[in-house]
């Protein structure tokens, strides 16, 4: 009975899969040394910054495609991708909104992003990044008088080199993996975000990405800095078209936090999960790392995971500060053929340093859902602590939940907690809720969102709404 | 309200073998049997629980056809099952599912929705005559309750959601004398000559706070015999072992 009803309600459709006609401006498929140059000839960039791309790309080759995860694809061919693209408009670049293509800016409108007077009104600034270009920040201005940076990844670059020079590649070294090395070499655009000294962002900061044209890979780059002393909490969307063939998504994100600095980093990840036969999709292999540098700083890492045919990212934070403290908030769901592999590390260094990892995993369908978290506590890191709380729901007989969980304690005075639990839907809770006139779409909802409050509430008002409606879209149901 | 023609249900096998009985508007009937006599069947079977197939016989719930209906369309016509064992759904908070439970029937009866005000006063009302603390409003719903708050949170759905017949199963079980006394007092308060009451119950001590108009003994999935309040005594002081033998 349970299982006729999720199957009915679990099948969802996915509503982004528009695909927007807009010429742009691309560089032919394939990979080499020619490639990197170019992209770094067309962004106009400095010398340091083109040095920085060869470099992983040199080191890029010598690599091969991690196969650790517990994920199945087939091989990715990436001389097939193509690694620019920009979207095409009548001058040399959008400059302001009215500049921007009125297309893009009514794919936005689709997606729902607030981008004009909504924008406003939601107090939310959006950098959206659409295929591999920034095409508009809205409140530039507001934000400036704050004295906060927060502009595309190009515009950085040009404007802040210093910034980008001191911090690049610091949290996320390109020798990292595989992917953070494809994402440094070929990286197109993406965030840049600094908040100096004692500054609170008067606003949630927000990015959207989509990929639309075909065969395009996204590689953007996100630089959060939170100098003593500040705080910023800054949200992240993404989506994609419907499309028969897999699209690579390699970003990456650097997060540092400096003295008493917090830095709350929230993402609602709906990337195109391929169809019911798991056909197309989104291979999401993403890098995202916080680097609590300061004393008594915070990074916390809230997210969202609906999307993608494959997900492969582990959002950590490496607790070097004495008195630091990172969190990690996940809720990962795979439906149909998705697999998601999902984790997070924490890295304890300093002294008192705390962390928290509260992950739920929904598996429906054939879906298969890890968690895979690293816990260590170095020699340093005198009565650091962690709690780890993992719990999966299975809503199918056909579906999976895995969890790899590592802890490493080096550090006698240094506390760890794992607690772990897997539980389906049952027909209890199914027929209690009917026995009450709420509908069996209504009633699954409620328990997945149920289950799922923990992480919800840990997201910006406007997030956690947001959020709430997508499981919607996949469970098709009323919550509230 | 409800009659209940030749009744027979299986779960692997039969269990219920032809139940007749019918309540009228404002009456409180009880059930009582030893265990296994097919008392829960009969419960889940009237609210619509899947696992049970009914074999044979009809249900009329105020003229209509149950037996034809889902779950939800039951409750929506005013059926309320009290649970034997209420189920937990964790962050689920109590609150927010009593909301959805009485707006999803306004819905199906084509009222509008309680909005958060009104639903709030109307709630604040109630769970004062069942003898809870608001902080129970904000806990997910019977998750970490003892046996005790399960049940009094059951009355308390029962009050929100005013059915035309409620089946109480067992309610009294696991319930210390305060506690039921308490869960007496709720259903009484709801007592109003039209609405109904299907109480059914292991033991006579029940009754002693819900008095009930008709007593009906229920052995091997029948009822054996039917009486008035007085049969319950009688039960009590003779065991069942008295009729088994003598149908």
């Amino acid at each position: 009975m349970a299982n006729q009803y999720i199957k009915e309600v679990v099948n969802q459709t996915y509503q982004y899969g528009f695909v927007t006609a807009i010429e742009s401006d691309a560089i032919a498929p394939g990979l080499s040394e020619e490639v990197v140059r170019e992209i770094s000839r067309r962004k106009d960039e400095p010398e340091f910054l083109l040095a920085w791309r060869l470099k992983a790309y040199q080191h890029w080759l010598t690599l091969s495609p991690p196969e650790w995860a517990k994920v199945k694809y087939p091989k990715i061919d990436y001389q097939k991708i193509i690694y620019y693209s920009a979207p095409k408009s009548k001058k040399d670049g959008p400059k302001s909104l009215e500049d921007v293509d009125p297309k893009l800016l009514e794919t936005y409108a689709k997606l729902g992003i607030p981008l004009h007077e909504r924008a406003k009104l939601a107090g939310v600034a959006v950098d959206a990044v659409f295929d591999s270009v920034s095409v508009a920040t809205t409140f530039k201005e507001k934000l400036s008088e704050a004295g906060v940076i927060f502009c595309s990844f190009s515009d950085a670059v040009k404007n802040h080199p210093e910034l980008i020079q001191k911090y690049l590649g610091t949290v996320v070294p390109y020798r990292d993996n595989y992917f953070a090395a494809l994402n440094s070499a070929v990286f197109s655009d993406g965030s840049f975000v600094y908040i100096p000294k004692g500054v609170r962002c008067p606003m949630e900061l927000s990015t959207y990405f989509r990929i639309n044209a075909a065969n395009t890979g996204q590689f953007e780059r996100t630089l959060i800095i939170a100098d003593d002393d500040s705080y910023v909490s800054y949200l992240e969307g993404c989506t994609a078209p419907m499309r028969d063939e897999n699209q690579l998504h390699a970003a990456v994100v650097e997060l540092i936090a400096l003295e008493k600095a917090q830095i709350k980093y929230s993402t609602v990840q709906n990337w195109y999960p391929g169809d019911e036969e798991g056909r197309g999709g989104i291979y999401n292999f993403v890098t995202k790392r916080g680097a609590c540098r300061g004393k008594h700083s915070k990074i916390s890492w809230t997210q969202i995971e609906t999307g993608s045919a494959i997900t492969w990212k582990y959002p950590s934070v490496v607790l070097q500060g004495d008195h630091s403290v990172g969190e990690f908030y996940s809720v990962a769901l795979t439906n149909h053929y998705q697999q998601a592999d999902t984790g997070t590390k924490m890295i304890h260094i300093g002294k008192n340093t705390r962390s928290t990892i509260i992950s739920k995993g929904i598996s429906a369908g054939r879906g298969q859902n890890t968690y895979r978290g690293l816990v260590r506590m170095l020699p340093t890191a005198a009565r650091a602590r962690n709690y780890t709380q993992c719990d999966s729901l299975l809503l199918s007989q056909t579906c999976g939940a895995h969890t790899f969980p590592t802890i490493d304690v080096k550090n006698a005075t240094a506390q760890v907690e794992h607690e772990a639990s897997t539980s389906k839907i049952g027909d209890d809770q199914l027929f209690y809720c009917k026995q009450r006139g709420i509908s069996a779409e209504d009633a699954v909802s409620m328990i997945v969102n149920g289950f799922c409050k923990q992480v919800f509430k840990e997201l910006p008002m406007e997030f956690a709404v947001e959020a709430q409606k997508l499981l919607e879209v996949s469970l098709e149901g009323s919550v509230g | 309200m409800l009659a209940i023609k030749n009744l027979h249900a299986s779960i692997s096998q039969p269990i219920l073998r032809g139940i007749n009985l019918t309540i009228n508007p404002g009456e409180v009937h009880a059930i009582m049997g030893p265990n296994g006599s097919g008392k829960s069947t009969l419960s889940n079977v009237l609210a619509g629980r899947e696992e049970y197939q009914v074999t044979d016989g009809e249900v009329q719930l105020n003229g209509k056809d149950l037996l034809s209906m889902q779950p939800e369309e039951r409750a929506a016509q005013g059926l309320f099952l009290a649970f034997q064992y209420p189920v937990e759904i964790p962050g689920v908070n109590n609150m927010y599912f009593l909301k959805a439970a009485v707006n999803s029937i306004r819905k199906q009866r084509n009222l509008s929705p309680l909005d958060a005000v009104d639903f709030i006063q109307l709630i604040k009302s109630k769970i004062k005559e069942i003898g809870f603390d608001e902080s129970f409003l904000h806990r997910a719903v019977n998750e970490g309750f003892s046996g005790g708050e399960k049940k009094r949170n059951e009355v308390l759905q029962m009050m929100m959601l005013e059915p035309h017949l409620a089946i109480l199963d067992e309610t009294d079980s696991g319930l210390d004398i305060d506690a039921l006394q308490m869960v007496a007092k709720g259903v009484n308060s709801l007592r109003d000559g039209k609405r109904s009451f299907l109480v059914v119950t292991h033991y006579q001590r029940l009754l002693n706070y819900i008095v009930p108009d008709v007593v009906h003994v229920m052995v091997q999935g029948k009822i054996i015999k039917s009486g008035g309040k007085e049969l319950a005594l009688e039960l009590e002081e003779k065991g069942y072992g008295w009729l088994e033998g003598n149908p």
